[in-house]
């Protein structure tokens, strides 16, 4: 099966006063038609930034964007336009992403109204109605406004509003970081019921690795703009290669009494600049396996296991 | 043998506005020894906070009416003077609160930030040179080279501006130490780092802590009592144990636990709890969880439930008072 998206050496990077910032600095990921990415990281790892370099919502800097086998790089504006009712997005903060002005119709409603996917008012309000249903809005609040809404009910208008289009592939960007444990529980059974029913891809980015397991059927680690490990979610979780990706396991607090005397590899120091980055190793400096040789070069990305990408020499 | 450093009967807060009423806390009960902590978990508007306020009396007076006793180190908090509460705060009893980005004055340098709390405290009468090394001490304790006491919040991260809160709240080694979502705004490597820095420093010191949060993992890693919170009511109490391997639990904490995505087991849907908490300014008759819980019965529209206690484990729940009178 090929890949329904694929990125080969995506750069972007930000010009800053004191240099170039690396935001995303050669990412390769390809996703499977009806699957799940998730991107992993810390604040500041670039994985927003590679998920809107993805939907060219950020002009990538270098690098190759591949849907259904095509360059989207090399599409122009109108062309782009067009792929982006295939391509859509769910953004982190349901309280900031939507217009305060509008109701929860005229929001769901306007992608469809923009795009001209119908002739008549009553279908634009038909397929709105459906939508609303989709996601759980109960009827009585198309006419509500997003202030009188609670902030999973807003996440359901965000999730509305990109599916109104019909996409293949959307982009969640920690589309349930900002709602409580129980709402969040809700939209993410929401996200999975419909990638079930109508065979959505996803690229889902968080920073909570227990979501990311719940979701995605392959995971990649992200460091300071650069992927550094990408494998099955199972396999990632199961055996993990990377000293990055063991101490991002190991940080998290586990709700089970019994293992709390368990050994936690606490990682010294914080993230490095990702302003002007020297060669090498971008982990080296908070890396307790560190040697000489992985500040001198870059290290490979290399396959160690079928389907298991690694950024580490000693990864074996 | 412990000794009981704080205990709360019957705290009730109620924010009057000229609009509404909003019952934010309603009649809880709890009690912390010294040397423990004490997890108080939640979801948003739950009232945690709410009650951490209460206990240190910085709620705004004109609106939030609070009733009930907070006993610490036998003394009623809420019939003491702003002067003698001022005496407490910040030596007995301090706060490290959610937001590092906003909890620091942008204009102070750190340590003067931390010398400030010694200064008004200065009971063994200290003379300025040395604050200034006790300032040095504190920092050095969480980590931070004492030579930054010279620079401003925003010269440090996320991470190191929470090691400040916690340093300003550790000057003057306080007896109990409020901790309100002390690591949700950092990320998972840093968040492990201030808890493991935070666990030390409390065995080192021996300090009582109320942890809020709504992260149960944090409380299955840090906390020795546990209680849960549901719309301004503790609905499960007990040690960490009882909450989270006992087999009888409120409904609300079985869905609580069913919500967060397990790393350990393999679950194909995670069980939410369906619909949402309750607005505070018209809450259920009878259990407030009523309109949410999937094993609601008729008397838990109209009665509200009492305590279903097993040794140190409450459940407020007529689930098991039934079984219980049996």
């Amino acid at each position: 099966m090929s890949a329904l998206i694929e990125t080969k050496d995506l750069k972007k990077y930000f010009k800053v006063s004191n240099g170039y910032l690396h935001a995303v600095d050669g990412v390769n990921i390809a996703i499977d038609e009806g699957k799940t990415l998730g991107v992993v990281g810390e604040s500041g790892c670039g994985k927003s930034t590679l998920g809107r370099a993805v939907l060219r919502l950020h002009e990538p800097t270098s690098g190759e964007i591949y849907y259904k086998g095509e360059n989207i790089m090399a599409y122009d504006k109108a062309k782009m336009r067009e792929l982006r009712r295939e391509m859509q997005i769910i953004f982190q903060d349901p309280y900031s992403s939507i217009n305060p002005r509008m109701s929860v119709q005229e929001i769901i409603a306007e992608p469809l109204i923009i795009n001209k996917m119908f002739k008549t008012r009553a279908e634009v309000f038909d397929r709105v109605a459906e939508l609303m249903d989709t996601v759980g809005l109960a009827e009585r609040l198309s006419g509500a406004y997003p202030h009188e809404l609670d902030g999973g009910r807003r996440q359901r208008i965000g999730v509305a509003r990109a599916l109104s289009l019909n996409p293949k592939f959307i982009v969640c960007d920690e589309p349930v970081s900002a709602l409580d444990v129980s709402i969040q529980a809700q939209i993410l059974n929401l996200l999975m019921d419909l990638q079930d029913e109508l065979g959505l891809t996803y690229m889902f980015i968080t920073h909570d690795l227990s979501v990311v397991k719940h979701i995605s059927t392959e995971i990649a680690v992200m460091y300071l703009g650069m992927c550094i490990e990408r494998a099955p979610s199972k396999e990632l979780f199961k055996n993990p290669k990377h000293p990055y990706t063991r101490a991002l396991l190991s940080a998290i607090p586990i709700p089970n009494v019994e293992m709390r005397n368990k050994k936690i590899e606490v990682i010294k120091g914080e993230v490095t600049s990702p302003v002007n980055p020297k060669p090498g190793c971008r982990f080296a400096p908070r890396c307790p396996h560190a040697t000489e040789a992985c500040t001198a070069e870059t290290p490979e990305f290399r396959e160690i296991s079928p389907g298991h990408f690694c950024a580490c020499p000693f990864a074996q | 043998m412990s000794e009981r450093l704080l205990e709360i009967h019957d705290l009730e807060v109620i924010y009057k506005t000229g609009l509404e009423t909003v019952y934010a806390v309603n009649k809880i009960n709890l009690s912390l020894d010294k040397g423990k902590t004490l997890g108080l978990v939640g979801e948003t508007g739950a009232g945690k906070t709410t009650t951490a306020l209460a206990i240190l009396a910085l709620l705004p007076e004109r609106t939030a009416h609070v009733k009930g006793e907070i006993i610490f180190d036998g003394q009623d908090l809420l019939k003491l003077k702003e002067y003698e509460l001022r005496e407490i705060r910040g030596e007995k009893i301090s706060m490290i609160f959610q937001d590092p980005m906003t909890s620091l004055n942008p204009i102070l340098t750190v340590g003067s930030q931390i010398s400030e709390a010694l200064m008004l405290h200065n009971d063994q009468n200290r003379s300025k040179e040395e604050i200034e090394a006790r300032v040095e001490e504190v920092l050095e304790m969480v980590g931070i080279p004492a030579f930054r006491k010279k620079d401003y919040p925003h010269q440090f991260s996320g991470g190191m501006k929470q090691r400040v809160v916690i340093a300003i709240a550790l000057a003057c080694e306080p007896e109990l130490l409020i901790a309100d979502e002390p690591t949700t705004a950092l990320d998972v490597t840093i968040q492990a780092q201030v808890l493991a820095m935070m666990n030390e420093l409390r065995e080192r010191l021996q300090t009582s802590m109320i942890m809020i949060t709504h992260d149960l993992g944090i409380v299955a890693q840090t906390c020795d009592d546990v209680a849960v919170m549901y719309a301004g009511e503790i609905i499960e109490y007990g040690t960490a144990i009882d909450v989270f391997t006992g087999d009888k639990h409120h409904p609300y904490t079985v869905g609580l636990f069913g919500s967060i995505p397990n790393l350990e087991v393999d679950s194909p849907r995670l069980s939410p709890i369906e619909g949402l908490m309750p607005d505070p300014t018209d809450l259920p008759q009878g259990c407030k969880f009523s309109p949410r819980c999937p094993k609601c019965m008729d008397i838990c529209r109209e009665v509200p439930p009492t305590d279903y206690v097993e040794g140190g484990h409450r459940i407020c729940c007529h689930l098991f008072n039934k079984e219980g009178t049996k």
